[in-house]
């Protein structure tokens, strides 16, 4: 699989604590659109035979493919923060974005049918809904380096006992 | 209005035709959704007194108030039709995805009409409806069924109820299931599969608007807050089985066909042993910050692969009550039921059933012989393999399974004409519905509960249990506040079912399940959904409303209260171990509730409604058919 190579923040989602129940589609397709749809969510959830549950949003990727492949320069990437940009006046909907995309993060608006995407709330109080949302607290705005440092963390942890008693050198 | 699109959907079935209805706001302020307003919708179009299987019986959906927010554990819907196993109404709850996506699609509730000439996968696509063939889906599993019409149409939001293999058989308890869950009682699954509709299927692209969306935010996200502490803890850690254990110590665990309440394997069978052993993921319904599902595998043995979700419910059906102690048989059972179709329950009760059947000579090997088992076999209690076996003739309708598919109650009947015997004495139903997970002997209050449950044996209308286990009542012995305490419980379940909330969150709104509790938590989350202004009586009225729509419908298809009975072995057999020990239900106690009850409830000691008491519920159409 694809992975980012993103230096930026995206939202990630713990497939082990996401126990499926889309409150991240409703809160995200609210703050962008007054409305709880979650066809206008910027961030989905994903079930497949039952067990395997995640959530997936832009991953802010450098070198953005579904930039590179705008043929109408509607999407921008932000240098600072990796955050994609859609321009409405210029998508027409074509989706080449969606066809580049390798974590399918991108969406069409049915009513529109312009394109949409994470924007990680960048002008909302509180940063991400869905992170502030999430009951199980299986999403997180981190970087590649932050996700890193998780997975050794939580290997060392299961991985090695714990220490309990201070051997006696004797 | 805000919260309803204020459009109902029907369909004929036979002619295709599909025509729109809309219902006034103050409709919605007496139905709500969910139960009430399916049931309410089964009033106003069943042919009254028609067969459950004829045409005239239609099939009502009714969407929640709150489906399509976030407000946790809202996105549920309703079912209604009568009931083919009981003759009365059969009123079912599901959750998840499906309720969502006709939420989304604009639609309060649909009714379908007739019967189908040929299978069908209805198609609802917001505002168009297609009758797509479904020839493709048949043999297929509940499961299969939906994934199958996702791949078909290239869209995973397309959601769908289905029916499987047990409802192309017309398994009496047959169930529809949507997204993992299931409209679990009553039988509907025959009801589809006799009208050859082996799925409907949903796609909605609209959104969901409230009136005061910050508000209903807000108190969303409190309760989905709070929803993670420790009022929902055993839910959420080992799902609704840990209940296993607290029955067996409180000695109602039904028990090798209810003829025990403790069951000494008791350990091997629980919701900790499977937390230990089996749990592969605690899944949860859309719209739901709780998550109890809990998802369990089976590693080893004949029945390795089997993987579905296990409630108490279904797990007592299929353990203990056939006094099966290997938890991997259970499962396999419980798997054959949920992506075969089948109500978990009534199988386990039938098949505890035909084990006593065996055990006490009125069936031998040769009563099981079959094209897949030509010698038949042994069936006696805690043989789970043979109750695998019998499962699938049952699914199959092969062999003895096409007479056990028929429940308990036509099972019983005919065994006994055919070898004039009298095993109606071990046939655990009430109105035809085989009974949940508490052996109610000892529970008195429940027993009347059950007794006069408007849809049988069920454990989900009636929550008469909690004050009999938490001992609120002297649950051994009657006395004059249990007509009381019966009907106020079945009001106050009857409030989450017509919302619907699951009653899982019931305690996350205040720390208190109460009314004082969660009814004001409740009116303000109705009126941040639609502007209106609902306070603590007009909450309570929810749930009498909706139970006396029930209760009309029965009375309408000519119930008696005579049918408002308890089976046969709670009255006159007594368990010998427990805290239950030693105890049943007399007659006299039983008729003294029921009375007792009848008077709760301001109806006549014959148990029919005064008109009066309906018009005062804001029901005149009703008060003029059935009222006395």
């Amino acid at each position: 699989m694809t992975t980012s190579t993103s230096k930026h923040a995206y939202i990630d989602c713990d497939p082990v604590k996401c126990v499926g129940c889309q409150l991240c589609e409703y809160v995200c397709s609210f703050t962008k659109t007054a409305e709880y749809n979650s066809y206008r969510s910027r961030i989905r959830t994903v079930r497949v035979d039952e067990v395997l549950i995640t959530a997936i949003a832009c991953r802010t990727c450098e070198n953005a493919p579904c930039v590179v492949v705008c043929p109408r320069d509607a999407l921008t990437q932000d240098p600072l923060t990796g955050i994609i940009h859609i321009d409405g006046t210029r998508c027409d909907g074509c989706a080449w974005c969606i066809e580049a995309c390798d974590f399918g993060a991108i969406s069409i608006n049915p009513t529109t049918r312009l394109a949409e995407i994470c924007d990680q709330c960048e002008t909302v109080e509180g940063g991400p809904q869905c992170v502030r949302w999430c009951p199980k607290e299986a999403l997180e705005l981190t970087t590649p380096e932050r996700r890193a440092q998780k997975t050794r963390r939580a290997l060392i942890a299961e991985s090695l006992e714990m220490p309990t008693k201070a051997k006696d050198p004797q | 209005m805000y919260g309803y699109s204020g459009k109902i959907l029907h369909i004929d079935l036979k002619t295709k035709k599909t025509w729109v209805e809309d219902k006034p706001e103050e409709w919605y302020k007496l139905w709500i959704g969910g139960v009430s307003m399916a049931s309410r919708l089964l009033w106003e179009n069943i042919v009254p007194g028609c067969d459950p299987l004829d045409d005239g019986n239609p099939i009502c959906f009714a969407n929640g108030i709150f489906t399509g927010t976030p407000v946790p554990v809202g996105g549920k819907f309703g079912l209604a039709s009568k009931s083919p196993l009981t003759g009365f109404i059969g009123d079912s709850l599901s959750g998840s995805w499906f309720s969502i996506a006709l939420k989304r699609a604009g639609w309060d509730g649909v009714v379908l009409h007739n019967s189908c000439d040929r299978w069908t996968n209805l198609f609802i696509d917001d505002d168009r409806v297609q009758f797509l063939d479904a020839t493709y889906l048949l043999g297929k599993g509940t499961f299969e069924t939906e994934e199958a019409i996702r791949k078909k149409m290239g869209d995973d939001q397309v959601r769908s109820c289905t029916i499987g293999i047990c409802g192309e058989h017309l398994v009496r308890y047959a169930n529809v299931t949507n997204d993992g869950r299931q409209a679990g009682r009553t039988g509907h699954g025959m009801i589809w599969g006799h009208k050859k509709l082996k799925a409907v299927s949903v796609r909605g692209t609209k959104g969901v608007k409230v009136f005061d969306p910050a508000t209903l935010n807000q108190l969303s996200f409190d309760i989905s807050k709070t929803a993670q502490g420790k009022d929902t803890e055993k839910y959420r850690v080992y799902g609704t089985a840990t209940g296993l254990l607290s029955q067996n110590k409180a000695g109602v665990l039904p028990t090798r066909n209810f003829t025990e309440g403790v069951f000494e394997h008791a350990n091997q069978v629980s919701g900790e042993f499977l937390d230990e052993h089996h749990k592969v993921k605690v899944i949860a319904c859309a719209q739901c910050p709780i998550a109890c599902e809990q998802m369990s595998i089976v590693k080893t043995g004949p029945f390795a692969g089997a993987m579905t979700g296990i409630e108490y419910e279904s797990l007592f059906a299929n353990s203990s009550n056939l006094g099966v102690s290997d938890i991997r048989a259970a499962i396999k059972l419980i798997t054959i039921s949920d992506h075969d179709g089948m109500d978990s329950i009534s199988m386990g009760v039938t098949i505890g059933y035909a084990m006593e059947c065996y055990e006490r000579g009125v069936l031998t090997d040769k009563d099981f012989a079959c094209p897949s088992h030509p010698e038949g076999f042994t069936l006696r209690f805690g043989d789970g393999e043979s109750a695998v076996k019998l499962a699938e003739m049952i699914r199959d309708r092969e062999g003895i399974g096409d007479l056990l598919a028929e429940g308990v109650r036509i099972s019983s009947k005919k065994i006994d004409e055919e070898r004039g015997t009298e095993s109606w004495k071990w046939a655990m139903h009430i109105k035809g519905l085989e009974p949940a997970g508490y052996d109610s002997r000892s529970l008195k209050t429940f027993a009347v509960g059950l007794a006069v449950g408007t849809r049988g044996g069920c454990h989900n209308r009636s929550a008469a249990y909690d004050p009999d286990i938490k001992g609120e009542t002297n649950r051994l012995t009657v006395d004059e506040t249990r007509g009381r305490v019966a009907a106020e419980s079945e009001e106050y379940a009857a409030v989450y079912d017509t919302l619907p909330l699951c009653k899982f969150i019931r305690r996350s709104f205040t720390g208190k399940a109460d009314r004082a509790g969660a009814w004001p938590a409740i009116a303000k989350l109705i009126n941040a959904t639609t502007g209106w202004n609902f306070d603590y009586d007009a909450v309570d009225l929810i749930g009498i409303r909706a139970h006396t729509i029930k209760k009309a419908f029965n009375i309408r298809e000519g119930w008696t209260q005579a049918d408002d009975e308890l089976p046969w072995r709670w009255k006159h057999e007594a368990m010998t171990k427990g805290p239950g020990a030693g105890v049943f239900v007399t007659d006299e106690e039983l008729e003294y509730m029921k009375k007792l009850y009848y008077k709760a409830k301001g109806w006549t000691p014959e148990g029919l409604i005064p008109k009066t008491k309906l018009i005062e519920l804001g029901m005149p159409d009703v008060a003029e058919q059935i009222g006395v």
